[in-house]
């Protein structure tokens, strides 16, 4: 017994409109649409529709809409249809739900319960078209003391830092699970906004190496693509620990991805399964964590910064700390709202915890234990706005990670469908037909834009905040007020409640 | 060259190293540094004396020979390149090793060749003199791992969960007997000949340390390879 699903989504086409060009159906990956040359019209296969408006935003007449199907099983509020559908296709399967993106379920966004303070009267706002307003920073450890030689010359103690012209960089995207087009466009975008993308752990094409002044390279439990000129390309390496999408799971290329261009970066034979588990086997303590920075360190003679990646669970805080210990430079922390190519369903919408409430406590236990200067904190997962960003850098951040937004930047529609491998959008597949459609000339300019725009809101921000640099941002909570709040969450975040002065 | 490693930090000691224009380099008193020769192209490197973890790390070309025992993580992720070892070696022997080779006199810990795999002309191979540890080849995607089992006391050659999660390369062990508790994921089968690639890498291993041929190559061996029915792809019903 094969039981029916009714398709979440119906294709409602305007036949006054439509003209029967088949546009619709050339650029459905899903094969949703077809031509019915009996009647000479377009038909279109509900079933199979996920619901990325690829042919909603090509159709010349806007004769297209896609809406949610009001078919519905007898409402309850216990078993919604998703839950319900769920359990159908487990018994027809026997699998496990996969997903991508992030978490969609309503829990709480503790962004949208806080808001940002302003000076008036005194202390009065800056106007950022007027005034020099800095949004530049450095990312590593900062020297806690400094140090005189016998001459009372200063000795450079400084660690390798990482400069960002803005708070913002893009956040793991392996070739893999994104495509060729996808990787140049973060890449030019990161080079001409002097900021940062990152490879993933899924190795770097040797075409990307020229923009290594611009690229974070990762390292994750597979080593997949790692050695040594790999890590020498690069500004910076991050040692993936976890991630924000799927806490304590790792990561499983199929065969069937590994194309050959997507083989020779990661350096494994074509159509051999990619696997990336979990827990590195080599590291069950801070103490083995430790082993791993420093012979990165080495392989890279200590030029470049290393980064700690973990996802934000329940003890982040005193993960955190540890890793701060280890040697890291800077703490990656994911929330659980963070995107991926795939994820178990259930672990992407249960494990984790909000980035919110991770970064605070992180935050104010470093600075408890006097080594906040030890690592700067780089958050992500997820970061929607320019106001998020703001109110991340309020809680302790230092900067930012975004990827869904640069993916929406890119064209994504958010059909939480990467896993299929047939993103008509061209970014979650290796088709090369369906890889072209995106420009990485037209891509990487709206990446710029994305963040040009965020970075002009950001001091208009800081400005209204009388803040003239965003590192005095940093950790400056009294610029935060919290709405809608319990005394729990106001003490989690260590904010004040709206209305409550200083 | 030589550098006496007697009471220095492993930083200093490995900047020497580098520094180091001869291509020969003898590092005696080793008390334990960790890193020595990391992603070292083109150095012959000899050890007097005990190094720490993670020698040879991400080893690209470069040739380390060892006396005694090395400690942990030897040979991680390396790219190329050589480590005898004369001694044991110890847990994570050659971790996501991508080519190079790995011989070990001795015996070699727990979960020794996790991730091992190959990449076009690059064939890792470790060369076990003993027995390992549990764990031998987790995820294996390539390469050789060979177990040779010298003892005479008829313990295993190997522990417990051996090539679980492996899906490529081949791991051979001379012993009598089939391994037990191995993972559904794995396949062995009895072996009277190896093939010509392995009983090269069982020649070099016996070259290296002064033993008779014979009785290694000429010997039985179990070849376990992964079980081509990939239990990983039915697992996921799309959401």
């Amino acid at each position: 017994m094969n039981m029916y699903i009714q398709p979440e989504y119906e294709v409602i086409r305007n036949s006054d409109k439509c003209i029967a060009c088949r546009v619709c159906e050339r650029q459905c990956a899903n094969l949703v649409h077809s031509f019915d040359s009996e009647t000479g019209k377009m038909k279109a296969d509900d079933s199979k529709c996920v619901n990325c408006h690829r042919c909603v935003c090509l159709c010349p007449t806007h004769a297209l809409k896609i809406v949610k199907s009001d078919d519905t099983y007898k409402i309850n509020a216990n078993w919604d249809n998703q839950t319900i559908n769920e359990v159908y296709k487990q018994a027809n399967t026997g699998g496990v739900l996969l997903s991508s993106m992030g978490n969609p379920k309503p829990y709480p966004v503790y962004w949208d319960r806080m808001l940002v303070n302003a000076s008036q009267v005194t202390n009065p706002p800056i106007d950022p078209l007027r005034e020099p307003m800095e949004t530049q920073l450095y990312l590593g450890k900062r020297a806690a003391k400094i140090e005189r030689d016998e001459q009372g010359k200063l000795k450079n103690t400084l660690a390798p830092q990482l400069k960002l012209k803005v708070p913002v960089l893009f956040s793991a995207m392996s070739y893999g699970s994104i495509s060729y087009n996808a990787h140049e466009s973060l890449a030019r975008a990161a080079e001409e906004l002097g900021t940062y993308y990152n490879t993933g752990e899924g190795g770097l094409h040797k075409d990307f190496y020229k923009y290594g002044k611009n690229t974070i390279v990762q390292v994750a439990s597979g080593r997949f693509g790692v050695f040594k000129d790999y890590l020498e390309s690069a500004a910076a390496i991050e040692i993936k620990m976890g991630q924000g999408a799927k806490p304590g799971i790792g990561g499983h290329l199929p065969g069937a991805k590994i194309s050959a261009d997507v083989s020779e970066t990661r350096m494994i034979p074509q159509g051999v399964d990619a696997i990336s588990p979990a827990p590195h086997h080599d590291i069950y303590s801070i103490e083995d964590l430790r082993q791993l920075v420093y012979s990165l360190k080495e392989a890279t003679e200590y030029k470049k910064p290393v980064i700690v990646k973990i996802a934000a669970v329940h003890n982040a805080a005193a993960i955190a700390s540890g890793i701060a210990r280890s040697g890291a430079d800077i703490i990656a922390i994911d929330g659980y709202r963070g995107g991926t190519g795939a994820a178990p369903t259930r672990i992407r919408d249960n494990v984790g915890i909000p980035i919110e409430l991770a970064l605070a406590q992180i935050d104010q236990r470093l600075r408890d234990e006097g080594i906040r200067d030890e690592v700067s904190i780089l958050v992500g997962g997820s970061i929607r706005s320019s106001a998020d960003v703001i109110k991340a850098i309020a809680l302790g951040a230092d900067a930012c990670y975004i990827g869904t937004a640069a993916l929406l930047a890119l064209g994504c529609h958010l059909c939480r469908s990467c896993h299929e491998g047939k993103c008509n959008w061209g970014i979650a597949t290796q088709r090369p037909d369906l890889v072209k459609r995106l420009n990485p000339d037209i891509g990487y300019k709206r990446l710029v834009n994305l963040v040009t725009a965020w970075n002009h809101e950001i001091q208009e921000m800081m400005g209204g905040m009388g803040i003239n640099s965003i590192e005095a941002l940093r950790g400056n909570r009294l610029m935060l007020r919290g709405i809608g709040l319990t005394d729990t969450e106001l003490n989690l975040l260590g904010i004040k409640y709206a209305g409550e002065s200083m | 060259m030589k550098i006496d490693a007697s009471g220095m930090h492993f930083a200093e000691l490995n900047e020497r190293v580098r520094a180091c224009e001869e291509k020969d380099i003898y590092i005696a008193n080793c008390v334990g540094q960790r890193y020595i020769g990391t992603g070292l192209a083109d150095k012959e490197i000899a050890v007097g004396g005990t190094p720490g973890n993670a020698l040879g790390a991400y080893l690209n070309g470069a040739r380390i020979r060892v006396y005694g025992n090395v400690q942990e993580a030897t040979g991680d992720t390396m790219n190329g390149g050589q480590i005898v070892v004369g001694g044991s070696a110890g847990d994570a022997t050659g971790y996501a090793m991508r080519g190079g080779k790995i011989f070990i006199r001795g015996d070699a810990g727990y979960r020794c060749g996790i991730h091992m795999k190959a990449y076009k002309e690059n064939k890792p191979a470790i060369v076990i003199g003993g027995r390992t540890g549990s764990f031998l080849g987790e995820y294996q995607a390539g390469g050789t791992i060979v177990v040779l089992g010298n003892h005479t006391d008829g313990k295993p050659i190997i522990g417990n969960f051996c090539g679980t999660g492996m899906h490529g390369g081949e791991i051979y062990l001379r012993c009598g007997q089939i391994p037990t508790k191995l993972p559904a994921q794995v396949r062995a089968e009895k072996i009277e000949r190896l093939p010509e690639d392995a009983a090269e890498l069982v020649r070099e291993w016996c070259r290296e340390f002064g033993q008779e041929e014979g009785a290694f190559v000429n010997a039985s061996y179990f070849r376990l390879t992964p079980n081509s029915d990939n239990p990983y792809r039915q697992m996921y019903t799309v959401n």
